[in-house]
């Protein structure tokens, strides 16, 4: 599995041809769904044929070296015949050390679709723990998050028990309304149908906004803003905006950070970060596809559908080298679409499958990656900060979510660090407005963060001049959920942290595919038996 | 293996970092901590420096989570280490320092010039003087303690530990001083002069020297007047009915009996300054406790509030202000015992400390509990009794503030021990009846109250437990830990000491005349001929006159 190389032209003809022309189902892109999809038809005895434009595995969820991610961007930004309506837009990329960075060519992971972490409970962590595809991963704990608070200042957000006890910015009665907060969520959680209702939380309460019930249970403003944004992850401004998060949902949030703690005896926290990127995912479950006989094909694009001249239903695919192979059922890449069907193709399909690209669109989200050389925490590398809604500028609706990564997790050398930062947004100028916004904050972040070691930098390499900030990509990505008609269409990297919803969507998709097959059934082979019971955790 | 002891508090630091339930960690960093204090090693030299990280510290631990107990431990021992006194010091004494002391002769009795507070019945020509230290101290002698008066010329003074088993150490220390032999002539007065601390010897149980170096005086006269042989105790059966007792109306020239000798006796200007940090401390504590229980309604942080109210008040000075929070604490208490009814005896025990310290705490309301004992109300030199009955006590305390009591009511409690009583060295009636003692063992504290003449135990448990749990204090003839008190008089009663043996090893040494025991489920003839043999001066038994 050698996805990541930097050749990123179209393949080179001639095309081996592959062997046998018919399979149960092709999978073209080699997303985090797609991949998973592939992963479990594979397992559940189906022929699949996975096909991959890209030189590399991953799709729009990959972990790019600087070169690859500039051309991915640029090559799915630009409308073009192969791809009329592309997934983003507005991409800005500045170098501001090219010497320095061409010096590291191989040496970065960038995800294309972050910032993502996983959660120690979370379903992207039970699917791999079910298909194995946890074996080909190895994981790393996010030490710590921290939030914007109302004098510019990261403040450490206190997430568990011990945080709390830790934390020195809460102040001893704020400390004890969260922590009677936190068990009070646990008490909600753990007895179902216990006798002692008082400990529930009541039906009313949970259909209400999870803001207001926060203020019910008198929790002072700071600690509101954490329990929604840092630890709710709430994407919208509670107080004002119509995206409001139930009570419900903010407890189920609350549940899985809660039993993500713990979850793994060498994770620190709730969170975790693949090492090498989280482009390993997607390749992780290609693997375990591989394993059960799926066949794989990268740097193969697929020129047209074939179609039942009868029916006009879907009946397999062209690829690039001229080969027709035949399928029962396609599932695509969402920003797949296929250039002008064959000539005498039936112009049915072609709408159906119009309808499959971009048109549901549910909104955008604003992307950024940072190189830089110095950490927003001195004696951090690795974490989550948090600018919640109205924190950077007054209209400010959604949440910025950031991630710093560093050298220890190779997705850069050692020395640097990578910040990947996003917001939701409705359009464009909103979006460039919110990455501008949380680019500057994390630019003056780095000063005031390095201020104290700023001497021991000047001793050592004697360049005061050097930039901290080396290089930067700012993007809007479009968002379109999945589709199902009689070809399946994959949901596009949400906005999320994590990749639960995009998951959740992903099994519906595969029921609609196959209603009568179990994602990934319990296997009792001896290869998954041994060590499946827990992640390879670094500490 | 080879860690110092700042390593290892850091190790204790980093440990409940990851997890403050860590209870051992916890009980660690106090041992750490004590060593370090004790050892005045650099860092860890005054309390006054270590003391504030670590109960904001431990304040963490407490706020995040008040339902785990940990932290808790960990507060009860700081706040042991902020009120605890390192050395030992005098509390109080009888007579008290200043007093003037009169002495009655057997058969005399003409108290109207003076106040029955400083009145003293003699039967024997000796009588005691009473130390109490805030803590149990051994070497009380007569080379640490001098004793100045014509009183006691020639010979030294044998000073003897109140305290319930064998030990060297008491917080009670006794001393019987003689009235000089023959007809001395009444108007006599005999200075006398007890100082201490002067030299070193007096040393508490964790090592620490009494070194506050103290001097106090009073005065005792003599009255022998021969005549009116009326009611000298001992000489008519005591009634302890209600109409037997008359208002005492406190005449102007009445002296307090009670003084702390312990407010008096820091002087220390180094103690002063430590002193103020430790007010300051305790008060910074009431509040962040008072804050935490206007939010959430929490056991454990009741009943710290209600000790650092205790200690605040034990603490404060100028003592104007003094126990101005008891009716909180008692009202603490009372919560308490319907919150947690698992605990019910311990806060019940607490809650009769803290009254009897609040009645305790001022003569007026002393007062307000002192009663003229008489069988003709015309008569009014007759003696002072302190009834505290009814008060639902469990436990008994502040024996400091009542070294001068001879006549004590402690009838209608639920008092099981009387553990402490032994202070009372002045005691010659005491009524316990209607209480819950379980057995003759939890009367021991009388054993060294050689005054005592008229004893009231009726209407108790004695008897009725067949497991009496206290068994093992006191000594037995089956056990060999004080045989030597048992080889004489042993022939005598022989077979009723087999059946009555712990009756007899509390009463035999003393000289009662009354006696009443009737309402206890050991009572029967045999036991009661057994009590006419064991007590041969007795003159009244549950009433009937012996012959």
């Amino acid at each position: 599995m050698t996805g990541n190389e930097s050749e990123s032209e179209l393949p080179v003809p001639p095309y081996p041809p592959i062997e046998p022309t018919a399979f149960d189902l092709i999978v073209i892109g080699t997303g985090l769904p797609e991949s998973v999809i592939s992963a479990a038809a594979s397992a559940s005895g189906k022929s699949v044929l996975h096909l991959d434009p890209n030189p590399f595995y991953g799709s729009h969820f990959s972990s790019l070296s600087i070169a690859d991610l500039t051309h991915f961007l640029n090559s799915h930004s630009t409308p073009s015949s192969v791809c009329p309506d592309p997934l983003y837009s507005d991409v800005e990329i500045s170098n501001y050390a090219p010497r320095l960075l061409s010096q590291h060519p191989r040496n970065f992971n960038l995800d294309v679709s972050g910032p993502r972490v996983l959660f120690c409970a979370d379903h992207a962590v039970d699917l791999m723990l079910k298909s194995g595809a946890s074996h080909y991963l190895e994981f790393k704990s996010i030490d710590a998050t921290f939030m914007l608070d109302a004098d510019a200042k990261l403040c450490s957000v206190p997430d568990s028990r011990a945080a709390i006890f830790k934390d020195k910015s809460l102040g001893l009665m704020e400390k004890n309304q969260l922590m009677r907060f936190f068990k009070l969520v646990q008490g909600h959680l753990s007895l179902d149908e216990s006798k002692e209702n008082n400990l529930r939380i009541s039906e009313e309460d949970l259909d209400s906004p999870f803001a207001d019930f926060l203020t019910k249970m008198k929790l002072p403003s700071k600690i509101k803003s954490i329990v929604l944004y840092a630890i709710g992850m709430a994407d919208y401004d509670q107080e004002v905006s119509e995206y409001v998060l139930k009570t419900r949902d903010g407890i189920n949030q609350l549940a899985l950070y809660n039993s993500s703690i713990g979850r793994f005896q060498n994770a620190l926290g709730a969170l975790i970060y693949p090492i090498y990127g989280q482009g390993e995912l997607p390749q992780g479950f290609c693997r375990r596809a591989a394993v059960k006989g799926c066949l794989y094909v990268l740097r193969m694009p697929v020129i047209s559908l074939l179609t039942d001249q009868n029916s006009g239903s879907y009946k397999g695919v062209r690829l690039a080298s001229g080969q027709d192979i035949f399928s029962h059922k396609l599932v695509l890449d969402p920003s797949f679409t296929v250039p002008g069907s064959l000539a005498s193709s039936h112009q049915q399909l072609q709408e159906s499958f119009q309808a499959f690209s971009l048109s549901d669109n549910k909104g955008k989200v604003a992307r950024g990656i940072c190189i830089t050389r110095s950490s927003l925490k001195p004696d951090l590398s690795n974490f989550l900060v948090i600018f919640p809604p109205r924190s950077l500028f007054p209209e400010q609706v959604t949440s910025i979510r950031v991630l710093q990564l560093g050298g220890n997790l190779a997705v850069c050398p050692l020395g640097m660090f990578v910040l990947y930062f996003s917001a939701l947004c409705d359009e464009v100028n909103q979006g460039k407005k919110l990455l501008h916004a949380a680019l500057s904050a994390l630019e003056k972040l780095l000063v005031t963060g390095t201020a104290g070691n700023s001497s021991t930098a000047q001793s050592e390499d004697m360049e005061e001049a050097k930039p901290t900030l080396l290089w930067s990509a700012l993007y809007i990505q479009d968002l379109s959920l999945g589709q199902f008609g009689s070809i399946i269409s994959t949901p596009t990297p949400d906005g999320n942290l994590n990749y639960n919803d995009l998951l959740d969507a992903t099994e519906k998709l595969y029921w609609k595919l196959y209603p009568n097959e179990e994602l990934f059934p319990e296997t009792t082979s001896p290869e998954n038996s041994e060590d499946d019971a827990g992640l390879t955790l670094e500490s | 293996m080879n860690r110092s002891e700042e390593d290892e508090l850091k190790y204790t630091e980093d440990m409940i970092c990851n997890n403050f339930s860590n209870y051992s960690a916890w009980h660690n960093r106090s041992l750490l901590l004590s060593n370090l204090l004790k050892r005045k090693v650099e860092g860890f030299v005054s309390k006054e420096k270590v003391l504030p990280d670590e109960y904001e510290f431990v304040h963490q631990a407490i706020f995040t989570d008040p339902d785990d107990q940990s932290g808790w431990f960990y507060h009860l021992w700081l706040l042991d280490q902020t009120v605890r006194v390192d050395s030992p010091q005098l509390v109080s004494s009888w007579p008290t320092p200043g007093s003037d002391l009169i002495l009655l002769g057997d058969r005399c009795l003409d108290g109207c010039a003076s106040s029955p507070f400083t009145r003293f019945y003699l039967d024997s020509r000796t009588f005691p003087l009473v130390l109490y230290f805030n803590q149990s101290v051994e070497g009380v002698n007569s080379s640490t303690i001098t004793v100045d008066s014509e009183l006691n010329t020639n010979k030294d003074l044998v000073w003897k530990p109140l305290s319930s088993c064998n030990s060297k150490a008491a917080q009670v220390w006794v001393t019987q001083l003689n009235l000089p032999d023959g007809n001395t002539h009444s108007s006599k007065v005999f200075p006398v002069e007890v100082s201490l601390g002067h030299s070193q010897g007096i040393i508490s149980s964790s090592g620490f020297h009494y070194s506050n170096p103290f001097c106090f005086a009073f005065r005792v006269s003599l009255q022998l007047v021969e005549t009116q042989p009326v009611e000298g105790l001992g000489k008519e059966i005591i009634s302890w009915r209600d109409e037997s007792f008359h208002n005492y109306n406190a005449h102007s020239q009445d002296s307090s009996p009670i003084s702390s000798l312990y407010q008096l006796s820091i002087k220390n200007d180094n103690e002063l300054t430590d002193f103020e940090w430790r007010a300051a401390t305790i008060a910074k504590e009431i509040d962040h406790f008072r804050e935490l229980l206007s939010l959430i309604n929490c056991k454990i942080g009741k009943l710290t509030l209600a000790r650092l109210l205790m200690a605040h008040d034990a603490m404060t000075c100028p003592p104007a202000n003094k126990f101005s929070h008891s009716e909180e604490v008692l009202e603490l208490y009372n919560d308490l015992m319907r919150l947690d009814p698992m605990h019910v005896q311990y806060y019940k025990d607490q809650h009769s400390l803290v009254l009897l310290q609040q009645v305790t705490s001022s003569w007026e309301s002393l007062l307000s509990r002192c009663f003229h004992y008489s069988n003709s109300p015309s008569n009014r030199g007759s003696p002072m009794c302190l009834q505290l009955k009814n008060l639902s006590l469990s436990r008994l305390g502040s024996f400091d503030k009542l070294l001068w009591v001879q006549m004590l009511d402690l009838s209608h409690n639920e008092l099981r021990s009387i553990e402490g009583l032994e202070a009372l060295q002045l005691l010659s009636c005491l009524n316990l009846s209607n209480n819950i003692l379980g057995s003759f063992t939890a009367l021991e504290p009388i054993r060294q109250l050689k005054s005592l003449r008229a004893l009231n135990i009726s209407y108790n448990e004695i008897g009725a437990h067949s497991i009496d749990t206290t068994k093992y204090l006191c000594s037995s003839p089956l056990s060999h830990s004080v045989g030597s008190e048992w080889n004489h008089g042993q022939t005598v009663i022989d077979d009723d000491i087999k059946s009555y043996w712990e009756a007899y090893f509390i009463l035999k040494g003393l000289n009662l005349t009354q006696f009443d025991i009737v309402g206890n489920a050991i009572v029967n003839e045999k036991f009661k001929s057994f009590l006419i043999k064991v007590l041969p001066g007795l003159k009244w038994l549950d009433g009937e006159q012996l012959h």
